[in-house]
């Protein structure tokens, strides 16, 4: 049985498994009920100063489905807790004092001024959390207000409110970045000058999440108005999964602690984040989707996925992806690949074909011998992999790697030895002149 | 004719065997409509093949995937202006066809889990939704002062009659019943077409103008095939079948041995189903869509026992599995292998049929094992398939080729400006959809004939 305990910046938790701050975190109440199904730890809902903010009284979320009404992209125009500060201190103290076992990080956002950052962090402390989550995250309302994420896009700015916080208490300290920003890696430097312990990533994603065409209201919509706001769930996974690995493989901020976000909604997910080098994850949408049950699938998904691969421990395989994410400059160009159908697998509906036919290299039959049947025609496969992508059966296709002879598309010999862009001679500033 | 002896106060045919409320619940429909959550979830699951096998499957081609798309992303009526387009009777089609053995078995969901995406049921939803918002499918282009005569209101007729309509050209069916539909209207199970539905879709297709229905209107009898070639610029003929097939027994013409078509139709035609008689033991001779319909509604007219039986086996039965599925379900008893050498009386009156059992021989040629048993009935149905009776064309020098009426690739029969379709034409499989088609392709030789 795998160990699924974490240390996370000493603090620890018994699964990498936390709620990220959002609703699901907002009162004892909830976090209760998420620690009795399981959850490893939470970051409380972001506090304010009193008084406290208040949100909209009409619709808070937008969604985008997939077929039969699945969620995939979920997004929200909540603001920070709406909830006296005083109330939200005293509950975090219970909740610590009565589930010492488990992680419990508040998250943070005041106006950008050190007096008000240094007196938030002391009352935190006295609760006895665990650790303090910056809030430069969220791109709705509050950074109409010189917070959330209009601090978040400054790295200046990163680097002074984490030094300040880190000079006013013993907690740890951890930033939590936007992903409305061109190169992610400039903010969490500026989180790593300014002494944070850790960096959480990705909050929300600026977003419309569509427009009523009978209102042309955006959506959500307030009284036929709306605001843009943060997007997460399924859908934004691969961007956090990027920015989650351009932080971890850059030299500048290579090895400080990350927790992930973004889109976990299963077992896999979260080691995905995990093998890119996070040491816990944060999980909302899932849980405000499915509710709190779900994260004893990823434990035991987890735990047996592990216990298959031989890990004991995170730690076993934490950041076993980073090495392998690279500049596109340095893929092997001698990687020949063409795609594979297997006929038995096959159930003929064609997709592949028309995908290939109508927008790739024409390389997937529709007919042999007159009758119905899709193949590979290698010698116009440039092995895409656009056909894997469409295919709604499970491995029906898949790329196989040609190891020998020649590529029935170019010609050329298939070559064993690695050789990429920086070399090839149809790049002018190749590094090594062609011979 | 053999006799049983046996005191009897002969066959117990009787009416009003149910209470009011079982006559209500038996006759509503066999398969309810999608209801648009689920037809939202069903349309969710089509794949949107490439040269889909469904659409080949159908013999009116609709882009079926196409109408599934549209039904998905909120554009019913645009899913039935797909349908329409193709077939105009794609509401009847969608409660009719055998969609087990034409759209869904093509479908490719069957090769990756058994269980194809329900395209009747999506047609169904996309068509009524359709039906219930417009009085009629299509617009008619400028009147082109052509005439075509259409001799039947079946569905080849009424199919060939609206693709005239819309090219311009008028239309004047002759039908010789009193309601328009031919069998939609007459011959089809109760519970596949309820509401009245074969009729409202008459109005429907006619809807659209310039088809008028001189019903009650026979050929050969009030008009004649001659006649019509004369007066108008075209004729298609959309005859259909006008007997059924005897079981070539003695005894077949006594009380309580009737046609099942005709059972059929007197029980469609019948506003208050308890009216109608039926044995309380029946013995349904056949194994085609017509015995099973004959079989199942005889069992929801509250008949006892009820034997399907049929000479040869499951593979060779017209009637689909999933047909024969609903027949057991509903009760009914199949007997492979039971062909009827003897209808069986006694004191004179109906009491069973006397069977012997078959087998596949040599070259699959059906072989008598001298084997007998019997059954006791109170009725039988004969449902082992129509004929086409040329009576009134048989004046005329029309080819026939077997049978039928013999036609081209267009529907072009032997006589000049005499097209055909339907059941009465080689080639036709005795589906609703299949005459749709032969409907549909007759009008666009016709029209391209009067446009040349």
């Amino acid at each position: 049985m795998a160990d699924l305990r974490t240390n996370f910046l000493g603090i620890k938790s018994p699964n990498p498994f936390w709620l990220a701050s959002a609703p699901p975190t907002d009162k004892k109440y909830n976090v209760v009920r998420a620690f009795q199904a399981g959850w490893g730890g939470v970051v409380w809902k972001t506090l304010g100063e009193d008084p406290p903010i208040v949100n909209v009284n009409g619709p808070r979320y937008g969604a985008i489905h997939a077929g039969d009404r699945r969620l995939i992209g979920f997004n929200n125009i909540e603001l920070i807790t709406d909830r006296p500060l005083e109330a939200n201190l005293r509950e975090i103290a219970e909740t610590k004092k009565e589930w010492p076992d488990r992680a419990l990080v508040v998250s943070l956002m005041v106006p950008c001024e050190e007096s008000n950052w240094t007196a938030i962090v002391r009352r935190v402390e006295e609760t006895g959390a665990d650790g303090i989550e910056l809030n430069f995250g969220c791109p709705h309302g509050m950074s109409e207000r010189g917070m959330g994420s209009a601090v978040g896009q400054v790295p200046e700015y990163i680097e002074m409110v984490a030094r300040w916080c880190k000079a006013s208490t013993r907690m740890p300290v951890i930033v939590k970045l936007t992903p409305n920003i061109t190169d992610i890696r400039y903010p969490a430097r500026a989180a790593h000058a300014g002494g944070a312990d850790a960096v959480s990533l990705i909050n929300t994603i600026s977003s419309i999440m569509g427009v009523d065409l009978d209102t042309f209201a955006p959506a959500p919509s307030i009284d036929g108005k709306g605001s843009h706001g943060g997007y997460c769930g399924p859908a934004v996974k691969p961007v956090a999964l990027n920015m989650v690995a351009e932080i971890a493989r850059d030299p500048a901020t290579r090895g400080m602690p990350i927790s992930g976000i973004g889109g976990v909604t299963t077992w896999k997910d979260a080691a995905e984040f995990i093998a890119l080098g996070c040491g816990t994850v944060q999980v909302c949408t899932a849980a405000m989707t499915y509710g709190f049950r779900i994260v004893q699938e990823m434990i035991d998904g987890l735990s047996d996925w592990m216990d298959s691969k031989g890990y004991a421990s995170i730690e076993d395989f934490r950041g076993r992806a980073v090495p392998n994410v690279t500049d596109w400059q340095f893929l092997n160009l001698n990687y020949v690949t063409k795609a594979r159908i297997d006929q038995d697998l096959c159930i003929k509906c064609g997709r592949c074909h028309i995908a290939c036919e109508d927008t790739s290299h024409q390389a997937i039959t529709a007919m042999k011998e007159g009758v119905r049947h899709f193949e590979v025609i290698d010698e116009e496969c440039v092995g895409c992999n656009l056909c894997v992508t469409v295919c709604p059966v499970e491995n029906c296709i898949t790329m196989e790697q040609l190891t020998a002879g020649t590529d029935p598309r170019t010609g050329k010999p298939i070559e064993t030895t690695y050789a990429n862009w920086t070399t090839h001679p149809n790049n002018p500033m190749a590094k090594v002149a062609a011979e | 004719m053999s006799t049983i002896e046996k005191p009897d106060s002969g066959p117990d045919i009787a009416s009003g065997r149910l209470s009011p409320a079982d006559y209500a619940a038996n006759f509503t429909d066999l398969h309810p409509p999608l209801d648009p959550h689920e037809a939202l979830v069903e349309a969710d699951r089509c794949y949107f093949c490439y040269d889909a096998p469904c659409t080949i499957a159908c013999p009116t081609s609709i882009d079926i995937p196409m109408f599934i798309r549209k039904i998905a992303t909120g554009n019913v009526d645009g899913a039935a202006d797909t349908i329409f387009s193709a077939n105009i009777l794609g509401g009847m089609c969608a409660r009719v066809c055998p969609t087990e053995t034409l759209c869904e078995e093509a479908c490719v969901r069957n090769t990756a889990e058994e269980k194809p995406v329900r395209i009747g049921l999506l047609q169904r939803h996309a068509t009524d939704h359709y039906m219930a918002g417009h009085r009629t499918w299509g617009s008619r282009k400028p009147a082109t002062g052509r005439r075509v005569a259409v001799v039947g209101a079946g569905p080849a007729g009424l199919a060939c009659a609206h693709g005239l309509a819309m090219e311009g050209h008028d239309v004047t069916i002759f039908e010789a019943r009193e309601k328009a539909g031919g069998l939609n209207e007459h011959g089809i199970a109760t519970y596949k077409t309820v509401d009245d539905f074969a009729a409202y879709e008459v109005d429907f297709v006619t809807g659209i103008g310039g088809i008028e229905i001189r019903s009650g209107t026979a050929l050969g009898r009030d008009v004649r095939l001659a006649d019509l070639r004369r007066d108008y610029d075209a004729v298609f003929l959309g005859l259909g079948l006008q007997a059924v097939n005897a079981l070539g027994l003695d005894g077949e013409a006594i009380e309580g041995v009737v046609d099942a078509v005709d059972w059929i139709e007197r029980l469609r035609q019948a506003a208050d189903k308890s009216t109608v008689p039926v044995g309380r033991r029946v013995v349904v001779i056949g194994g085609g869509m017509t015995a099973v319909d004959a079989a199942v509604q005889a069992r929801k007219l509250g008949a006892r026992e009820v034997v399907m039986a049929y000479r040869r086996g499951p593979e060779q039965m017209n009637a689909s599995e999933y047909e024969r599925q609903v027949a057991q379900v509903h009760g009914v008893t199949i007997r492979f292998f039971a062909e009827p050498r003897a209808i069986l009386t006694s004191s004179g009156r109906l009491a069973g049929v006397e069977f012997e059992t078959t087998r596949l021989g040599e070259g699959g040629r059906l072989e008598r094992t001298g084997e007998r048993f019997m059954v006791e009935a109170d009725q039988v149905m004969k449902a082992i398939g129509q004929v086409f009776v040329p009576g009134p064309v048989a004046a005329e020098a029309l080819a026939l080729d077997g049978n039928r009426i013999l036609v081209d690739d267009e529907g072009r029969t032997s006589l000049d400006k005499v097209w055909a379709g339907g059941d009465c034409v080689r080639g036709g499989e005795d589906l609703t959809v299949v005459a749709v088609e032969h409907g549909k392709q007759a009008a666009r030789s016709i029209h391209a004939m009067l446009s040349a």
